[in-house]
């Protein structure tokens, strides 16, 4: 069955319920497509890996479903409604790839995770009792409820992601889009990571994890994508996305300041022909 | 007091008290976005009203008021179009203002073009009773906007793309704080002049951010330090004889040096307190650990150490194990009234 195929398949699925609905879908800046001719349905309540090398596409894709790259063709439907919709505003949490939070004046943990809770409260809400518990109760999930006060500044990277989470928690998504969460985190910090998304997902929030090893987040999602050149490589258990899936071998656990450089690019190139036969062996 | 005694100066003050308010108000955000000369801009762009209002003898107050603000909704939609020829837009639009400006106030009737002097440089002890109305309600405008928008407008200027990913509206809140930068500038116009109001906007946010804790401290901070050094900008301006506007700034650039200072004088001695801590600890027969023989102090993500009456904190780094000392973390606190807000 070519992807085509695949793609006439999905077309007849009504997609009011969906999580993430893309049909034929092509995604980029300008008028520069890097995603191409993608169908994905993700259901709510799932856990998603999107796997791929540096400059597959697969960061772009996420992007897309964000409003923060243009949808050029097809069609991406978010929560059921198309990108972009004011509907969905706060039901979509974001953490994005970013080291730290640095902002030129300092801010302490519960102001830059109270920023997570904004789209819920309108144009000019004030914060309510609701509000300031979604707030804390964020920074709890994520180990730093003694930390609430001090600014962000004073906290180590890994700490710092966990911020970046705790912003998206507070607005209690429906959908949560992360990019490259365990990139350049420490061990420690990866386990926090991967039991808070476990319990984010155990709640029903549907997980969206752009990655380059899913590796520590493992335990936590069920199904990869693969991208490559834009296109869907792998679709399927994360198990079966090969060595990408499940490789943390170069990840040094002794070494709490092990940086993502250039190293796992090695490990990445995926231009042999195993994702197109793991596909056809879910046929 | 000998200074209260005169009309102009009352006005002087009141002026000044306003600007020093809510000048570092709208900067804080300016210098959160690192878009600290967005001010400077937007004074080129207001002498285009300056002068439109000179010329037509009309006020010109709220002829700049218009042009600044236009001339800010102008540039952000600029911006938002995100397109590499935005900067020379920009520049153009800058420089387009000033000569706008400069040409119609020569039109202007014989003896109106000295006035330029007092726009771009302030000429505080002319402001009218008229204009402090006017300053007034902009001031009132300008500080319920932050009060009501703040967060989102942090929440804007601290990460723009995650904004535009859980859908604030980035485009409005980026319109209504250049429409708060043009209000400011037009407000400070008599008191520091166009070319020296992004001084007033930026210079006490950046001694705030030295010194505080959290945005919502930065930024009451600086609106405190604004505040007392436009007073005393002015005050001393009466006795010296000097330029309102020059004293303002270089007070404030004073206090900034002399603030960076002290902070740059505090970090040196903490580390060097640290080298000699951590000479002590090189000494260290053993690596803290299980049954080390030091209590444990689980802190964060990692088990500090309790040693010899301090805390020592492991970490590893090329070298080998490092200690950071870590003094008692605050006891956490439950959430209250004020929760999230900058």
């Amino acid at each position: 069955m070519t992807g085509r195929d695949l793609a006439e398949q999905h077309r007849t699925e009504p997609d009011l319920d969906l999580a993430v609905g893309l049909r034929g879908a092509s995604i980029g800046y300008g008028d520069v497509p890097v995603v191409q001719d993608v169908d994905l349905t993700v259901h709510p309540g799932e856990a998603l890996a999107v796997l791929g090398s540096n400059g597959s596409g697969k960061t772009t894709l996420a992007r897309g479903l964000l409003g923060l790259a243009s949808v050029l063709g097809g069609e991406v439907t978010v929560l059921g409604a198309p990108v972009g919709r004011l509907r969905e505003r706060g039901r979509v949490g974001y953490v994005p790839q970013r080291h730290t939070v640095s902002g030129a004046v300092p801010a302490t943990v519960r102001e830059v995770v109270g920023v997570g809770r904004l789209a819920r409260r309108g144009l000019l809400g004030r914060p309510t009792a609701a509000d300031r518990a979604a707030v804390a109760d964020a920074i709890d999930a994520v180990g730093l409820g003694d930390r609430t006060r001090d600014p962000v500044a004073s906290l180590s990277g890994g700490q710092q992601r966990r911020v970046l989470v705790a912003r998206a928690l507070a607005a209690e998504p429906e959908l949560l889009v992360m990019d490259e969460p365990t990139a350049g985190v420490d061990a420690a910090n990866q386990e926090t990571l991967a039991r808070v998304l476990a319990e984010v997902s155990a709640r029903g929030t549907t997980l969206l994890v752009v990655t380059h090893e899913a590796g520590p987040l493992a335990g936590v999602l069920t199904r990869a994508v693969v991208v490559d050149h834009g296109r869907i490589r792998y679709d399927g258990p994360l198990a079966g996305a090969g060595p990408l899936a499940g490789d943390a071998g170069h990840h040094h656990p002794e070494d709490p300041d092990d940086h993502p450089g250039t190293g796992y690019r090695q490990h990445q190139p995926w231009t042999s022909s195993r994702p197109v036969r793991a596909r056809d062996g879910e046929q | 007091m000998e200074i209260l005694q005169y009309g102009f100066m009352q006005r002087a003050l009141l002026a000044s008290l306003m600007v020093g308010l809510a000048a570092p108000a709208v900067g804080i955000f300016l210098v959160q976005r690192r878009l600290s000369l967005l001010g400077d801009g937007l004074g080129h762009v207001a002498l285009v009203g300056v002068g439109v209002g000179v010329l037509t003898s009309t006020a010109p107050v709220g002829a700049a008021l218009v042009a600044a603000v236009a001339g800010a909704v102008l540039i952000e939609l600029v911006r938002a179009r995100g397109r590499t020829s935005g900067d020379v837009a920009l520049a153009v639009l800058f420089y387009g203002g000033i000569a706008g400006g400069v040409v119609l106030l020569s039109l202007a009737p014989a003896g109106q073009a000295t006035n330029l002097d007092a726009y771009l440089f302030g000429a505080i002890t002319t402001t009218s009773a008229g204009d402090l109305v006017a300053f007034g309600v902009i001031t009132v405008v300008i500080l319920s906007v932050v009060w009501l928008l703040g967060q989102r407008l942090y929440a804007v200027s601290d990460d723009e793309e995650y904004a535009r990913a859980v859908g604030l509206p980035v485009l409005a809140l980026n319109v209504v704080l250049a429409a708060l930068v043009a209000s400011t500038v037009v407000l400070s116009m008599r008191v520091v002049g166009l070319l020296l109001i992004s001084a007033l906007m930026i210079l006490p946010s950046a001694v705030a951010q030295l010194l505080a804790g959290s945005f919502r401290q930065a930024l009451l901070l600086a609106c405190g330090i604004g505040l007392v050094v436009s007073l005393a900008g002015t005050t001393a301006s009466y006795y010296t004889g000097t330029p309102s506007g020059g004293t303002i700034v270089l007070l404030a650039i004073a206090l900034f040096l002399l603030v960076a200072l002290g902070v740059a004088v505090r970090e040196a001695t903490g580390r060097r307190r640290h080298r000699r801590k951590v000479g002590l600890h090189a000494a260290h027969p053993h690596e803290h650990g299980e049954g080390c023989g030091h209590r444990p102090v689980p802190h964060g993500d990692h088990v500090d150490y309790d040693h010899d009456g301090h805390l020592h904190a492991p970490h590893r780094t090329g070298t080998g194990v490092h200690y950071d000392e870590h003094g008692e973390h605050p006891v956490p606190a439950p959430v209250e009234g004020k929760a999230g807000r900058p």
